[in-house]
């Protein structure tokens, strides 16, 4: 609450309330009243969660703009929500994509558009919800929830291998989220009565439960990561998905597994963290390592940045499991950071792709001699994304790999491959792509991109260079929330 | 000896029904065919009105009358208003479906009526023969409306199927009540449980009659391996039907094992749990997993609500008042989704055209945008996904097995209902991914298209409102038990 007003409530329900009208009123004659309506309501919706950022207290640990109503009281079910240092900026994150997504998908998507553009601003409020959920219930109801739109948009808008790469996106996510479901009726049942998720922070667990909840957990967030080896779903999601569906998922949905991990595994069950946490920096350094080297065999641009994501995912798991503030707090950059630049990756290819309608490397090459200004966004996107210094991806990569030297040399050695990997594979694909002489004629035609398209890379450039020379902002507000969850986690629950 | 005549005021629903059954009859034989939406009137008039008797004489008391073979309860009660709604919606549902079938008549309402009055008995029995005397009731008169499609062979093939195998399910009923009367000596609901906490009974005798019982009722909710019947009579008869049998007669089976199981054999629950426990566990596994390789709507939908009878039967497991009152709430939940589901079905399926495959679901979004999204709620609440009611429907039965110590049985649950997701999402798929193969506008009545939608809302609202129907379904098993 703000001076008794809920904006919490508000950053949450006015996408999916604008989202039901784009869907009530829009028709496929009247295209344009469906997109301003829809632009108009994503702009408002990232104009009322800045105040989440301004009037944010940055010293305080404990959760902020709180409201709490009995939702049903038959299984004591609240409508809790709240946000700390760690949600409110994945709230933001949620809420800046969206307009760009909007505006991504203007001229290019023309088929059942309000239908479209209803369904993104409709999982928008649904993923802000399950970042401000402090109950149970009401997070796995906003955790599955986002599975529905998803899907359409992949099934509805998406390539020819659509369908599978749906069903499949969906059953996975589903798989790992009902053992999380049982998880969290377990813990209901173990505190007599209780869906809070603050509660649960303070609940003693004895250690083979513990284990259990963790693995369960574990199951649920690893394949939203996705963490190798339950990432074969996110390669198919995002070549099928249209441009503004792949944006969402690397930039928005991913990160719902990374907040899971910060929110729920590791102050609920934190001794079973402590003792597992060798074989997550494992499965995070195969991913890291192994799939930067799937990644550079990739002849598919957009599978290629997909598995990039995988990598860079797996430098966020591995942050997280060094438990010490350098190595959480970078992971958290680094989740920000990949949400800006995966997505203005997933955007350049989706240029390319509107114009020739493939993402073979192989059907392009020298794109510089008619597409100067794009390539000249592309480089600097790719830049980011190999991790150079001073843009975003270089912090969280060195936040993560100075918290890896903390704790074991090893560690940071093969964490620090990735800034090989990563080179190797991100500019390898941008020569074969980008420089040489025009390789045929369909390249021949290019046109360098509109004005929309640049008003959309502007804003990204925009942000991954402001994250990558000044990333206090960030970090500060962070600290706090980070600081308390390491001290959390230093107290055995046993 | 005194004879008093017994209290009729608690029966007064039942006695109005079935005079409004034989008005409908009667009044059929005089109108001409023009005039035959009379019955149709007569008969929601008939609903109506025993809604009107039952919801003024709702009392949280439990009354017992005729020598306590009859009792009114807050749960009886409760189930029967939610069984006049669902026949109202089947009959409102039916309406085009029948008409343009030839079905249109005054037999269609009046054994509809019929198998409404075996439900209500059925609801109120608290005595053995009370409890038979409903059930034959409502079977016979489903048997009847499988077969009303005369010249239709496999309508009167499942006709012939059901009526073999629901006479077989009845014997096994049957005899294990007499075992029960051999070793107790009463037939009263109520006085089974003195009598058995006495100790003075064969404890051996009991249990084998406890089996049969168990099988019998496991006929009716078609949980396997007692599921044979179902796929054929749900694809066999006309759909109307379908929705019928597939609808309220699930509420009255859910009454039907509270009465007998909880009420009267309360005190076997540790020797029923077992077998409950078999018969959930090899529901959901076996129609969950048939379900997948359907091409047939009904076939897959019949698939589909053994799954569900398999988590109903979760509920009674877990026991207690929590049990008892999440099963109550999931079988709600399931009759709700599956008149949506049917009324969808039919209201796809034209004169001369009937809609089976699902297929014939292919681009639905195209064709009638109302509908496939009323769909696409449906299918995602019978796969369980939040906000549907379906999913809180699973939540609160997951959530009393889990209470009772069963935690291999929930996870066995949800990993079954994962499979399920798929045929579901299949049926979102086609309407939705697929382009549609006609372009015939789909035109429904209007009052049909307000219940569809109303029936459509009522699935996401009550999931994103769940507690009005889970605090009655808590509330009214407490005050009955």
């Amino acid at each position: 609450m703000l001076f008794g007003f809920p904006l919490l409530s508000l950053v949450i329900w006015l996408p999916i309330i604008v989202g039901l009208i784009v869907l009530a009123i829009g028709n496929d004659r009247n295209t344009l009243l469906s997109r301003w309506l829809s632009l108009v309501g994503a702009i408002f919706g990232l104009i009322v969660a800045l105040p989440l950022y301004t009037r944010f207290d940055p010293a305080l640990s404990t959760m902020q703009f709180v409201e709490q109503y009995v939702w049903f009281e038959r299984l004591n079910v609240y409508y809790h929500v709240g946000v700390d240092g760690i949600s409110m900026p994945l709230i933001l994150l949620n809420c800046f994509i969206t307009p760009l997504v909007v505006i991504a998908g203007w001229e290019v998507i023309r088929e059942r558009v309000s239908q479209y553009l209803g369904a993104f601003l409709i999982m928008s409020g649904i993923v802000n919800g399950v970042f401000a959920s402090l109950d149970a219930v009401l997070f796995y109801t906003f955790w599955e929830a986002s599975l529905i739109p998803m899907f359409i948009i992949i099934g509805v808008w998406g390539g020819p291998n659509r369908v599978y790469a749906a069903i499949k996106f969906f059953l996975y996510t589903l798989l790992g989220s009902l053992l999380m479901l049982i998880a969290l009726i377990y813990l209901y049942h173990v505190s007599d009565g209780s869906f809070s998720i603050l509660d649960y922070h303070q609940l003693p667990i004895a250690m083979t439960p513990q284990i259990l909840i963790f693995i369960a957990f574990l199951l649920a967030f690893a394949v939203k990561v996705p963490m190798w080896p339950v990432h074969t779903w996110l390669p198919d999601a995002h070549v099928e998905a249209p441009t503004g569906g792949s944006v969402v998922l690397a930039a928005i949905l991913l990160k719902l597994g990374g907040y899971g991990f910060l929110r729920f595994s590791l102050p609920i069950a934190p001794d079973a963290s402590l003792y597992l946490a060798d074989l997550i920096v494992l499965l995070s350094l195969i991913a890291v390592v192994y799939i930067g080297l799937v990644a550079l065999m990739q002849q598919d641009m957009k599978k290629l940045i997909a598995y990039s994501s995988v990598s860079h995912m797996g430098f966020v798991t591995l942050g997280f499991f060094m438990l010490n503030g350098l190595g959480v707090e970078g992971a958290m950059v680094q989740m920000i950071s990949h949400g800006f630049i995966s997505g203005a990756m997933f955007l350049c290819v989706g240029v390319l792709y509107d114009r020739l309608h493939s993402r073979q490397i192989a059907d392009y090459g020298g794109v510089i001699n008619k597409m100067p200004i794009f390539a000249a966004f592309f480089m600097l996107f790719a830049m980011a994304n190999a991790g150079l210094p001073g843009t975003s991806g270089f912090v969280g990569e060195f936040m993560v790999i100075m918290g890896a030297i903390e704790v074991n040399f090893w560690y940071a050695f093969f964490a620090a491959m990735t800034l090989i990997l990563g080179a190797a594979y991100t500019l390898w694909m941008y020569k074969r792509v980008i420089f040489g002489a025009v390789a045929n004629s369909n390249v021949e035609g290019l046109e360098d991109i509109s004005k929309r398209e640049f008003i959309l890379l502007v804003i990204l450039a925009i942000a991954v260079l402001w994250l990558g020379i000044y990333p206090f902002p960030l970090t500060e507000i962070m600290h706090a929330t980070v600081d308390n969850l390491l001290e959390h986690m230093t107290h055995s629950k046993l | 000896m005194d004879f008093l005549p017994p209290d009729f005021t608690l029966a007064y629903p039942e006695l109005f029904l079935l005079v409004m059954v034989c008005v409908v009859m009667l009044v059929d034989l005089i109108v001409g065919e023009k005039r035959r939406y009379f019955a149709f009137f007569l008969a929601q008039f008939a609903l109506i009105g025993c809604a009107v008797l039952t919801y003024t004489s709702f009392s949280s008391e439990i009354n017992y009358t005729f020598s306590g073979m009859f009792v009114d309860d807050a749960m009886s009660d409760t189930l029967k208003l939610m069984v006049y709604a669902t026949v109202a919606a089947v009959l409102i549902y039916s309406r085009t479906y029948i008409g343009v079938r030839g079905m249109f008549k005054g037999e269609f309402f009046s054994l509809a009526l019929f198998a409404t009055l075996g439900m209500m008995v059925m609801i109120s029995a608290s005595h053995f023969m009370t409890l038979y005397l409903g059930l034959e009731l409502l079977s016979l008169s489903l048997y009847a409306m499988v077969a009303l499609q005369r010249e239709s062979t496999i309508a009167t093939e499942a006709a012939m199927k059901f009526f073999v195998l629901g006479a077989l399910a009845s014997g096994f009923l049957l005899y294990g009540m007499s075992m029960v009367y051999g070793a107790t000596g009463t037939l009263h609901t109520t006085k089974l449980s003195e009598i058995i906490q006495s100790g003075m009974i064969d404890h051996a005798v009991l249990v084998v009659g406890l089996v049969f019982i168990v099988a019998g009722i496991s006929f009716k909710l078609s949980a396997v391996p007692f599921h044979m019947w179902a796929p054929d009579v749900y694809q066999g008869a006309p759909t109307a039907v379908t929705l019928f049998v597939g609808s309220a007669p699930k509420m009255a089976a859910f009454g039907f094992v509270m009465r007998l199981l909880v009420d009267g054999l309360g005190e076997l629950v540790s020797d029923w749990q077992g077998m409950l426990v078999i018969l959930a566990v090899a529901s959901m596994a076996i129609g969950n997993v048939v379900a997948i390789v359907q091409t047939n709507i009904k076939r897959m939908l019949a698939y589909s609500t053994i799954s569900h009878m398999g988590f109903v039967l979760l509920g009674f497991i877990a026991a207690g008042g929590n049990g008892y009152s999440s099963s109550l709430f999931y079988v709600a939940a399931y009759v709700l989704m599956t008149l949506g589901a049917f009324g969808i079905v039919m209201i796809l399926s034209r004169e001369g055209f009937e809609s089976e495959n699902i297929s014939d679901f292919k681009g639905l979004n195209q064709r009638n945008p109302l509908l496939a999204l009323i769909m696409m709620f449906l299918m995602l609440s019978m796969a369980g996904i939040p906000p549907m009611i379906g999913f809180y429907a699973k939540l609160s039965v997951l959530q009393a097995v889990l209470s009772a110590g069963y935690i291999w049985l929930a996870v066995v649950a949800v990993l079954l209902s994962l499979i399920g997701a798929f045929y579901y999402l299949r049926i979102i798929k086609f309407m939705y991914f697929d382009a549609p193969e006609s372009d015939i506008p789909i035109l429904p009545a209007m009052d049909i298209k307000m219940l569809i939608s109303i029936n459509g809302l009522a699935v996401i609202m009550l999931g994103i409102f769940p507690q009005t129907l889970m605090g009655l379904s808590l509330y009214v098993i407490q005050q009955s038990m």
